[in-house]
C-alpha cells in the first residue's frame, strides 16, 4: 500500500478525486471525508497495493500531480509493531486478523480478498439490510465442471458477539493462505464450496461499535420509532414465537412482528431456500459459552439424525480441546442451555439441511461479549 | 425436590485460581432454591477441601497504591469495547468480580443465569478509616433473556477484612448511557 499526498488544483482535479473515492476502497487520511477535498488542500489517500498502478494512471491521465509519501505502508507498520509472519501473496497484506475490525474495513476486506485470490473467491450479493447496509456472503470454490455440496457458515448475526465475524475472517484466511500446501484443504475443496457471511447483522454491528458496546438486536424501528430491533435468531420460521421469547420490542429477545419479519432473516432464507437441496451443513457462529449446540431450541424432542448429528458434533469438540485445552459442551440447545424457538438453526434443519449447528465460542463468561483481542488467535486456532 | 421447602442441589465442583490456571481447589456446596419466596436468595453451604491460597503479598501491592493515589480512582468501560484492561485496572475489575458475585447469589433462581458483562463506571469514595471504598455501576448479562442490566454497587474492600457490598440497587435500562 502506498500513500500519496495530492494537492489538487482545479474543480475538475477535485471531483475526479471524490469520485475515485466512492468507485475505489481507497483510505482517506487526510481529509476525512471525500466532500472536504478542496482545491489548494493537502490532500493524503492510502491506496491498497492492487489499485497503486490503477490510481496512478488515473491521474496522470488527469494531470493530476502527486507525490508518494509513504512508499510502502506495511514496513511502516512492521517497524512500530512486531508480526510474527510473514506477508503471504494471497492475503490483504497489513490486515491484522488478531483485532476486530469496523463493518467499513470488513467490506474493503471482502473486496480485497476477492482481488488477490479471484480464481478462488467471488463475492456476491445476498440483500439489504433494514438500514439499506448492503450484505454480502463470499463464495469459496474451485473451479471444476461438477455440481458440490456446499457448507453454509455465517457470523455476527448478534452484534455484539465479535469474535464471530473476526472467526469468519479468519476462517476465510486459513482456507486461502493454505490452499496450494494444504492438501486436506485442496481435497475439501475438491467436492465442497464454501459460502461464508461474515457479518448477518451489519446494522447491529455498526451500532454496537458507535453507541453500545452491548446491543445485540438489529435495528428495526417498532412502535413509530420509540423501540427498535428485533433478535434475528427468534425471526426464522421454526415453531416461531413459541418459547423462549419476547412479544416485547424493548426486550432482547423480541421475535420480531411475525416469522421472517426483518429483510435480514429473509435475505438470508431465501438464499438457503433456493440452495437448499446442495447444502451439506448450516454453521451459524455465536459467541460466548464454548458450545456446539445440536437442533432444536424449541423442543426437547430429538432430531430425525440426533445421533449423527452429536457424533460429529463430538469429534468437532474433541479436536478442539486437543488444541489448547478449550472444553466445548456438545448438545441440543433446549437440553444443555434453553428453550428459544426461532432460531436460524432449527429453521435449516426443519428444511432439510442434515448437518445444521450452532457454536458458541470462548470465553464462558470471564470476559463474555468483550472477549480480549489476544484471544482472536487462539480462538479461531482451536475452532479451526 | 424437597415438599414445601424448595429444590435443593448437591455440588461437587473445582475452583480454578484465575491468575493460575494449575492451582485448583476442589469444594463440595449444597444450594437450596427456596419455594415461594422469590425475594430471598438461594441458602448456600459449601465446603473447601484445602485451603485457599495466601494473596497478601499481592492485596497489599494494590492496597498501597491506592491508598497513596493523589485523586481519588474514576475510570470507565473496563473491559473496553475490545475487550482491554490496562494492568494497572486489572485489580480493580478483579474486584468487582467478586463483588458482582454476591449480587448475582442475591439475585438467582434456577431460572437465571449471570455473568458480569462490563464495568461502565467506578469511582473511589473517599474514607476517613483504612477500608477501600468503590462506587461501581456494572452491566450484567442475563443469559436467558439476554438482557443486559444495569447494577449499582457499593463495595467495601481491605487486605485482611476482605470484600463487603453495602449496598445495592438494580439501575433502570438506560442508566448506564
Amino acid at each position: 500500500d502506498q500513500v500519496l499526498h495530492i494537492v489538487p488544483e482545479t474543480f475538475q482535479q477535485v471531483q475526479h478525486l471524490q469520485h475515485l473515492c466512492s468507485t475505489l476502497p481507497l483510505d482517506l487520511w487526510k481529509p476525512l471525508l471525500p466532500e472536504d477535498i478542496w482545491a489548494g488542500e493537502d490532500l493524503h489517500i492510502r491506496v491498497p497495493a492492487s489499485l497503486v498502478q490503477e490510481v496512478k494512471d488515473s491521474l496522470d491521465e488527469h494531470m493530476i500531480s502527486y507525490k508518494v509519501l509513504i512508499p510502502d505502508v506495511q514496513e511502516l507498520v512492521d517497524q512500530s509493531m512486531p508480526r510474527e509472519r510473514s506477508s503471504h501473496r494471497q492475503v490483504p497484506e497489513g490486515y491484522v486478523y488478531t483485532q476486530y475490525h469496523p463493518m467499513e474495513e470488513i467490506y474493503q476486506w471482502m473486496i480485497q480478498i476477492q482481488k488477490s485470490n479471484s480464481e478462488l473467491v467471488t463475492q456476491h450479493y445476498l440483500g439489504k439490510t433494514i438500514e439499506n447496509q448492503t450484505m454480502y456472503y463470499l463464495q469459496i470454490s474451485q473451479p471444476s465442471d461438477k455440481t458440490k455440496k456446499i457448507i453454509w457458515m455465517d457470523c455476527g448475526i448478534h452484534a455484539r458477539e465479535w469474535i464471530s465475524p473476526a472467526f469468519c475472517q479468519w476462517f476465510v484466511k486459513e482456507i486461502l493462505q493454505n490452499y496450494k500446501s494444504d492438501p486436506k484443504i485442496q481435497r475439501f475443496l475438491q467436492n465442497l464450496d464454501l459460502y461464508i457471511l461474515p457479518v448477518l447483522n451489519i446494522d447491529g454491528y455498526m451500532y454496537s461499535w458507535e453507541k453500545d458496546r452491548l446491543w445485540r438486536k438489529n435495528r428495526s424501528p417498532h412502535k413509530n420509532g420509540t423501540c427498535y430491533g428485533t433478535d434475528l435468531n427468534r425471526n426464522f420460521n421454526s415453531s416461531w414465537g413459541s418459547v423462549g421469547v419476547s412479544y416485547n420490542c424493548s426486550s432482547a429477545i423480541f421475535c420480531g412482528s411475525g416469522p421472517e419479519s426483518e429483510p435480514e432473516t429473509r435475505a438470508v432464507a431465501e438464499f438457503i431456500k433456493s440452495k437448499k437441496s446442495d447444502i451439506l451443513c448450516y454453521l451459524t457462529i455465536h459467541s460466548y459459552g464454548q458450545y456446539i449446540l445440536t437442533p432444536y431450541g424449541s423442543t426437547t424432542k430429538p432430531p430425525s439424525n440426533s445421533e449423527e448429528l452429536i457424533h460429529v458434533a463430538e469429534k468437532a469438540a474433541a479436536a478442539l480441546i486437543g488444541k489448547y485445552g478449550t472444553s466445548y459442551k456438545v448438545g441440543s440447545t433446549s437440553l444443555i442451555l434453553y428453550n428459544n424457538s426461532g432460531s436460524s438453526r432449527d429453521w435449516a434443519h426443519m428444511i432439510g439441511i442434515p448437518f445444521s449447528y450452532t457454536f458458541e465460542l470462548r470465553d464462558k463468561g470471564t470476559y463474555g461479549f468483550v472477549l480480549p483481542p489476544d484471544q482472536i488467535q487462539p480462538t479461531c486456532e482451536e475452532t479451526m | 425436590d424437597i415438599d414445601d421447602v424448595g429444590h435443593k442441589y448437591h455440588l461437587e465442583l473445582v475452583l480454578e485460581d484465575v491468575l493460575d490456571k494449575d492451582s485448583t481447589v476442589n469444594c463440595t456446596a449444597e444450594v437450596l432454591y427456596h419455594l415461594g419466596n422469590k425475594n430471598s436468595a438461594p441458602s448456600v453451604q459449601f465446603t473447601l477441601e484445602e485451603e485457599l491460597k495466601n494473596t497478601d503479598e499481592a492485596d497489599n501491592i494494590f492496597y498501597n497504591r491506592i491508598k497513596s493515589l493523589e485523586k481519588e480512582l474514576v475510570a470507565e468501560n473496563i473491559p473496553d469495547s475490545h475487550g482491554n484492561v490496562s494492568p494497572e485496572m486489572e485489580p480493580v475489575r478483579l474486584l468487582a468480580w467478586v463483588a458482582s458475585g454476591y449480587v448475582i447469589w442475591q439475585n438467582s433462581t434456577e431460572n437465571t443465569k449471570f455473568q458480569l458483562a462490563q464495568i461502565k463506571h467506578v469511582k473511589q469514595v473517599k474514607r476517613s478509616d483504612e477500608y477501600l471504598e468503590f462506587d461501581y455501576t456494572i452491566l450484567l448479562h442475563e443469559m436467558v433473556s439476554q438482557e443486559i442490566i444495569p447494577w449499582q454497587m457499593t463495595v467495601l474492600w481491605h487486605p485482611q477484612h476482605g470484600v463487603q457490598v453495602t449496598q445495592d440497587s438494580r439501575q433502570p435500562k438506560h442508566a448506564s448511557e
